[in-house]
This record gives C-alpha cells, structure tokens and sequence, in this order.
C-alpha cells in the first residue's frame, strides 16, 4: 500500500534532522494559523497562489529562494563548525549525516537558492524594461514557479521522511547507483530536481519566447537594457542545457528504477560518460546563473554613475560570446578523469578563453563609473565589490583552467573556494544588488540603507574570512568533503573560516532585520514617483508597485535609454506632454492551474521515491486532468475597466509632474 | 542611432494583451492541410524505413546508409511542416533558433565522442593490464 515507506523511514535517533524539521514545521504551521486566523486565504488565493502576474510570480520565486538560502546556509554553519571541531575529533556529525549535509547544501543553493532568485528577477524585471504588460504564457509561467515550489518541498521532506543523497550535489554515478546508494536519498534528488527542471525548461522557453516576440514598438534588440540581452543569454542557455540535465538524471533513473545499465559498473555501463553528460549542463549552468548577475550590475553601474553603460554593443558581444563557448569548457570539471593532453590542452584554452568575455565586461563597468557622478547606495556598494572580489574568482578560475596545476589542486578546497568566491561574490552579490535595487519597483517603498549598509559589509567581511583560508588550505593539500581532519596545522585556518561563518551570520540577520525594519518605517520610505534611484530604463516609468497591466498606454521605444530620454524631454519642456487617449486593458486571468500541477507534481515526485505506484498513478491522471480542464476553459481574459486606468494614470502623472515642480529645469 | 537591419527584423507590433492570439478560419484550414501533407510524408518515410531494414530491395551493405537518408529526410519535413521553419524573411526567429540548436547539439555529441574515445585511448590494453598483472 504504502511501498517502502514505513515508521522506520523517520530518523527518530538523530536529534539534528528531527530538531530541524521540528522547527521548520512549526514555522510553516505558524505561517499557515495566523494566515487562517486573519483570514487572509480568500486574498492568498486570488491574488497570489492563482495569481499569473510577472511580477507577482517573481516575487514568489524570491522568497522561495531567500527561505532556501537559508536552509542551504544552515547546512554550511553546520559543514564549517563540524570540520573546526573534527581535528583530531569525533566533530558532531556522523560521516552518515555529514555526507547529507554537504550533498544537500549543493543541491539547494544551486537549484533551490540561486536558481530561483535569477528566474523570479528576470521575471519581475524582464516585461517592465521591454515596456510590455506580462510573459508569452502568463499561465504556464505560474506552472513553472510552482514546480520548482514542489521541487524545493520534496527536498525538504527528505529532512525527516527518509534521507537524502550522499553523493554530492551532482550524483556521480556508480556511487548513485542502486548498489552503492540503495536508500531513497539518490531518489529524492532525482524527482525533486527533474520536477524543478521541467518548471526551468518551460520558464526558459516562456522568457525566450517574451524578450523574442513581444517587445515594445520600437524597442529592437540593440535597443534592450542589459538586463534583458543577459536575460535573453540565460534563458537561450537555460532551453539548450536543461535537457541534457533532464536526459541524463532520467538515465540515472532507469538505472535505479528498471534495472538498466548506462552507468553501472557492469553489464557495458560507463559511469564515466555519466560525468560529462551532467557537466556538459553543469557548466553552461554556472552562466545561466552569473549572466543575469551581470545584467543586474550593468543596470546599476549606468543608474549610480549617471552615465549611459559603456560599451553596450561590446557588452552584448561579449554576452553571446559566453554563450556559445559556455558549451565548450565542460571537461575542466575533470581533467583528471583520464583524458589525453590533446584533449585537456583544448579545454583548457578554451577554458581561459571565456574568461576574455568576462574581462571585456569588466572594463566596460570601471568605465562606466569612469567620469560619472557616482552615488554610493547599497546596490552599488554590492557592485562594486563585486568587481573587487569576482575579479579574484575569475583569475582562480583561469589558474584551474591549466590542466598540470588542476591536477594539483582537483577536489581539493582551493577550488571550493574558487568556486564559492565567482558564485557568492558574482551571482549572490548580484541579486542582493538587484534585490535591493528592484525592491521600490515591487512593494513601493525602498528598503532602509542603514541596515543595507551593515548587512553588505558583514556579508563581505564574512565572505572574505571564510573563503581566504579555504584557499589556503586547499593550496596546503585539503581536500573537500573531509568528514574527519588528521592534519593538526589546518586548524588555525578552520578556526578562522569558522569566525567568517559566524559574521556571515550576523549579515544574514542584518539583512532580515532591513527587511523587518523597512516595512516598518514604509510610510516614511515610501516612493511616490516610481524612480527612487534617478533610473534610465523603462520599469522606472511605471508607479511603484506596478498596476496589474504595468503601462496604461505601451510605450514607444525611440532609443537606448527609453525612459531616460523621455524624463529628459518632460525636464526640459517642464511637462508632462497631454494626456493620451486611454482605454480598457485586457489582461490574462489568473488561474489555479500551475497550483494544482504542482500539487500532482508533488504527489507523483513522493509516490516514486517511495514506490507507491498507485499514488504515482493518481498524481499523473490528476496532472493530465488538470491541463484538460485548463484547455477547455472559456474566459481567457478579464477587463480592466477605463475608469481604473485613468484613476491610476492621474495618480501617476500627479506624482511625477509634483516631481517636475519641485527639480524644475535640472537638465542633465 | 540608426536601426540595423536586425533591429527590424526581429521587430513586432507590441500593442496587444499578452497571450492574444489571433486566429483567422482561413488560416485554420491550409494550416490543417500542410499538418496532413506533413503527416502523410511521416509516414511514408517511416514506412519506407522499416521496409528499408526488413526487406531485401535494397542491397545488404547499403541498408545502414538508406535509412541515414530517409532519416534526415524525416527531419526536413518535421522541420518544414510541423516546426515551420521556411525561408521567409519573417521566419529569421525560427531559423537562429534552429543553427543555435544544431550547434548546440553539434557541440555537445561531438565534444561528448571525442572525450570519451580519449578516455578510451589512454587506457591499457586488457591483455597488456593482464600481463603487468602477473
């Protein structure tokens, strides 16, 4: 009846896992009473859950991957303090759990933390800056998020049903074979993964489809912010590497499942092409999540330094340059599997090549600042780190990428710490940056600097401390994914990385407590012309937060910098210009169908890790019924009234022309 | 800044309600008639393949290489009736979309045979392994 699944699956002698859980589910009962309690459901449902609104369906993706960056960075307090305690040491973790925890670690902050922070940005974000009102699909974009929803719950549940993987967030086959691995945790990440996958795919088609199709009358592709081409890179990489994920997990199943032999030990298996295959996605997916980073940072270097981007073509060059090449670097992620010098030598130029990419747009960014008149926010002081510090990611990089001196340094913490320095100092300081930056935009008020500033220079000052003797201690010869450390002189280093961790800590809270702090004083912080930051692109045109429908009347495009040209000319003639002609807008109904998918989703994910095939079964024949039901609905599409429009329109133009009066005739 | 040939190709009224699709009843029929053009060669190709492999028309060694052809002649008519990729000068989408694929493809198939016949090439022989063994 309930396959494997029984009392035992629930680890009640490990206090850690159960503790955990405890808490979390106490948090999400909590969250769920006082929400029934105030009798916020009808509101969540209509307006969220259902909800098929770009910028909405962003913000859900946010806070998913804010939660998840916190549940990954519990497992990376626990992975350091363990390994400080473990010289010598029994530490607190036994190897069974420790194994978890680093797999679990990986998996979340990548497909769980970082993943969803870059989608739900490129999907608040991308419509506003191409002036248009939603996505391609409205409908299958909620479905995405939703997945992905189900994705990061199935991951979670491996907390206290069952295990997780102990193979490393990517499953390297033999080891995440049936004969190595026979408990469910290869399982659980194998159909949360391949569930959050499909959501990816289909976000990636949506956004290809969105910034291809349906940008704003006269807006062409040269015309694009930055964000949207590196957007527009992403999600092109997103819909080309994804299968080959997809593809070689659902290998990896069959193998587990029904007995076949891809990458088994015997029986004509080759594990081996079960590592290239998953880094031939592996590694244009760590550009799938920096490329929009970039974008992000070239939007805020133009705005803070009051210039146009520097080299905007140069930039887009370089984007689609990284492109292509991004799919052909893969093998440095094993040099040292046993390929010849021929083969290595041509990866490991290439390799060094992609960096040139990267290089270009660095110099376009100091020389956007160059001559500006630089104002120092909290998402500029991101940025500007981030160039400090990516640029000492990205030379680690290039020295890994020469094969004698990555066999020297393979699997050991100095490329930890190369690869933690490009993805927290790159993409994490990028969406912290845009998080900031795009805040305003979302809820209309600007989150509070003070506590900006404190949670920026603890998370930089922790990152350092954690990251540079990892470095060190790679170049000493320690290995990643040490359970139990026998080299006594490591533990000074440890001991520091240990103190990094703790002021990380301390700017995680800052940056809750900005949060807590911002919406507290909110009527103090409130925007009311819908450009705090003086911006240059078109999101800035619309009131903060946005009407449902974005622009009452589309905009037309005539240059670079749409907006900025078009608060010029209102600066210059001291007006607004007259009032168009406006009319009802139409807008795609929200619908619960990418809700109820999900929840299919998530009972088909269970019923196969469990072996429930029954369940399966229900999941899949409810999933089906569902996009029936969908295909066959009869109102697409529901009204904005004209009255509504116009009410919000002179609302706006109120605001802006108050604006005008009080900066009046300060040209730039 | 003067718009590059590229700018207007790609370029499209931006005026309608996202998700708006309008359908025209003209268009619904010839579009019906390629699906079935297109269906009808499938099949014909899939038939001719299996009768290819199973019968003896064509002369034994060359079998592997008819079904090669009828092969990418199947993917020319999926690509043309189902995928509507065509020459028209609105169609530059679909035909990057289809290069950026084959390259990908490309990229990742060869790279993928080219490592794992390394990896083979740098392994001893079994019979030589044998022998350091004993």
């Amino acid at each position: 009846m309930l396959g494997k699944l029984d009392w035992s699956a629930i680890p009640f002698d490990e206090p850690i896992p159960l503790v955990a859980a405890g808490i979390i589910g106490l948090g999400v009962l909590g969250v769920l009473a006082w929400i029934t309690v105030k009798g916020f459901w009808p509101y969540r449902w209509r307006e969220w859950i259902t909800s098929v609104d770009h910028k909405r369906i962003g913000v859900m993706y946010i806070a998913l991957a804010l939660l998840m960056l916190i549940r990954g960075f519990v497992d990376a307090i626990m992975m350091r303090s363990h390994q400080a305690m473990a010289v010598n040491a029994d530490g607190y973790l036994p190897p069974d759990h420790y194994d978890q925890i680093f797999s679990a670690h990986g998996t979340i902050m990548i497909f769980f933390g970082a993943m969803p922070f870059v989608v739900g940005m490129m999907n608040f974000v991308v419509p506003l800056q191409l002036g248009i009102r939603d996505v391609a699909f409205p409908t299958l974009n909620s479905m995405s998020f939703w997945l992905t929803a189900s994705g990061a719950l199935l991951v979670n549940l491996s907390l206290v049903i069952g295990e997780f993987a102990r193979t490393g967030w990517l499953p390297y086959a033999p080891l995440s074979e049936l004969d190595y691995s026979p408990g469910v945790g290869v399982d659980y990440y194998l159909w949360a993964i391949q569930v959050a996958g499909v959501g990816t795919l289909m976000s990636g088609v949506n956004l290809v489809t969105t910034i291809l199709k349906m940008r704003a009358p006269g807006m062409g592709l040269l015309r694009m912010p930055m964000f949207c081409w590196t957007a527009l890179a992403a999600n092109l990489l997103i819909v080309a590497a994804f299968p080959i994920l997809t593809a070689t997990l659902a290998m990896l199943t069959l193998d587990r499942y029904l007995g076949f032999h891809f990458f088994t030990n015997e029986a004509g298996g080759n594990m081996m092409m079960f590592v290239n295959l998953i880094w031939a996605w592996g590694h244009p997916e760590v550009y799938i999540l920096i490329l929009p980073a970039f974008g992000i940072f070239s939007e805020i270097f133009a705005t803070f330094s009051g210039k146009p981007l520097f080299g905007y073509r140069s930039m887009v060059a370089a984007t689609l340059f990284i492109v292509v090449v991004s799919f052909t670097v893969w093998l440095h992620h094993f040099f040292t599997m046993g390929a010849g010098a021929n083969v290595n030598a041509a990866f490991g130029i290439a390799t060094s090549v992609i960096a040139v990419g990267t290089g270009v747009k660095v110099y376009n960014w100091i020389f956007t600042m160059y001559g500006g008149r630089l104002r120092f926010a909290t998402p500029m002081l991101w940025s500007v780190a981030f160039i400090l510090v990516f640029v000492v990611g990205g030379m680690t990089g290039v020295l890994l990428a020469v094969p004698p001196a990555d066999f020297m340094l393979h699997n050991s913490l100095f490329l930890v710490a190369h690869f933690h320095n490009v993805i927290i100092g790159g993409v994490l300081f990028g969406l912290f940056a845009g998080y900031t930056y795009w805040f305003p935009k979302a809820f209309g008020f600007t989150l509070d600097e003070w506590w900006g500033k404190v949670a920026f220079w603890l998370t930089l000052l922790g990152f350092v401390l954690v990251f540079g003797p990892l470095y060190i201690l790679g170049l000493e010869g320690m290995t990643r994914r040490l359970q139990h450390i026998e080299v006594e002189q490591w533990e000074p280093w440890l001991m520091v990385a240990l103190a990094g961790v703790v002021v990380m800590i301390g700017g995680v809270a800052a940056q809750v407590v900005q949060l807590v702090v911002s919406i507290r004083r909110r009527h103090e912080l409130r925007d009311t012309t819908g450009d705090p930051w003086d911006g240059r692109s078109l999101e800035w045109a619309t009131p903060s937060p946005p009407p449902p429908y974005n622009f009452a009347v589309i905009p037309n495009v005539e240059n670079e910098e749409a907006y900025w040209s078009i608060k010029q000319a209102a600066i210059r003639s001291q007006s607004l210009g007259d009032e168009p002609d406006y009319k009802p807008i139409e807008m795609p109904r929200n619908s619960p169908t990418g809700f109820v998918t999900a929840f299919f989703s998530t009972l088909i994910g269970f019923a196969l890790i469990w072996h429930i095939w029954w369940l399966a079964v229900l999941g899949f024949v409810g999933a089906y019924a569902t996009f029936v039901v969908f295909a066959w609905r009869d109102e697409v599409e529901y009204e904005v009234p004209l009255e509504t429009v116009i009410e919000a329109e002179r609302q706006r133009r109120a605001a802006a022309e108050a604006w005008l009066a009080e900066h009046g005739g300060r040209t730039v | 800044m003067s718009d590059s040939s590229l700018d207007q190709d790609f370029d499209q009224p931006g005026g309608s309600a996202p998700g708006e699709e309008r359908i025209n009843t003209g268009e619904v029929a010839s579009g019906l008639r390629g699906y079935a053009l297109g269906y009808g060669l499938a099949l014909l190709l899939t038939g001719a393949s299996f009768l290819a492999a199973q019968s003896d028309l064509i002369y034994q060694p060359a079998i592997i290489s008819a079904l090669v052809v009828l092969a990418v002649a199947q993917m020319g008519v999926h690509l043309v009736f189902f995928l509507h990729v065509t020459t028209g000068p609105d169609n530059l989408n679909n035909i990057l979309a289809l290069a950026f694929g084959v390259l990908i493809v490309a990229l990742v198939v060869l790279g993928s045979i080219w490592i794992m016949a390394n990896l083979h090439h740098n392994m001893m022989p079994m019979d030589e392994f044998m022998q350091h063994l004993r």
